[in-house]
């Protein structure tokens, strides 16, 4: 029997509405026992990104983000979609230390993040119509681990 | 997110407590000029033991300090850094631009001796 569950989320990109979104995703997350560094992982991608929808995809409005989020089996999936601007280089925008908005102090490590944290990172972007980030993150189950090494499951 | 600031032997220590995002950044970073401007301090001394979470915001607002600091020929510490943090910090080049130490006084204890 496979392990599958989901959840939706939509909020207006308010900045302080980015401890939320990665505390229902940790929240959601739990459901698979993840170690308190996975948990941080996960946390740290989630607010990357919608941090991300937040300051450039929604630069001078309030848009709408979505948050989706699956478990298959110990893999967690969140997607995180907005309907703002899009992003015109995404090669630039993904490379290390690149900001667009150098003005507001941001390190430009947003993506770098993402991507060391999490096990698989797509992004699909559309100019003038927003942008949706995939993360994966296959999670090693702390109970799997204790009953391994209990030599009940091989 | 909460801040405390103060000076120590021309340093000015940060102490930082709750979570620190992007909707928190622009609220540290003028707390620190604020004081910066006023006092001079030479070293600024991030203490981050009480932070519960971090993203790259952080990373930014650090990064930014460390510039000014750094043209009054001054240094930034970071103490009390969990793992996760420490791997953001490490990503972000910043680990080899910082001085990292256990607690706040050993920062202003080597601080002193550099």
């Amino acid at each position: 029997m496979g392990n599958k569950n989901y959840m939706k989320l939509e909020i207006p990109a308010y900045s302080n509405n980015e401890s939320f979104a990665r505390a229902v995703v940790a929240a959601f997350a739990a459901r698979l026992d993840p170690t308190l560094e996975e948990v941080s992982d996960i946390k740290t991608a989630v607010s990357e990104a919608v941090t991300n929808a937040i300051i450039h995809a929604y630069e001078n409005e309030i848009g709408i983000i979505l948050l989706y989020s699956f478990i298959e089996d110990s893999s967690l999936a969140v997607e995180v979609t907005d309907q703002g601007k899009g992003i015109d280089n995404l090669k630039q925008a993904r490379e290390a230390f690149y900001t667009s908005r150098p003005e507001l102090e941001r390190s430009g490590m947003g993506f770098t993040i993402m991507e060391s944290f999490m096990d698989e990172v797509e992004v699909e972007t559309v100019s003038g119509e927003g942008t949706t980030v995939r993360m994966v993150k296959h999670l090693s189950s702390k109970k799997m681990q204790g009953e391994k090494s209990h030599g009940t499951v091989e | 997110m909460e801040i405390e600031l103060f000076q120590d032997r021309g340093n000015l220590v940060v102490r930082i407590s709750g979570e620190l995002d992007n909707h928190f950044a622009g609220k540290l970073k003028d707390a620190i000029e604020s004081e910066w401007k006023r006092d001079m301090a030479w070293n600024i001394i991030f203490d981050l033991k009480n932070l519960k979470f971090m993203d790259s915001s952080g990373v930014g607002v650090i990064m930014g300090r460390y510039k000014k600091v750094k043209e009054k020929g001054g240094k930034i510490a970071i103490c009390g850094l969990s793992n996760n943090m420490k791997k953001i910090i490490e990503l972000s080049g910043l680990l080899k631009l910082v001085h990292i130490y256990e607690d706040v006084e050993t920062a202003l204890n080597e601080l002193a001796l550099i």
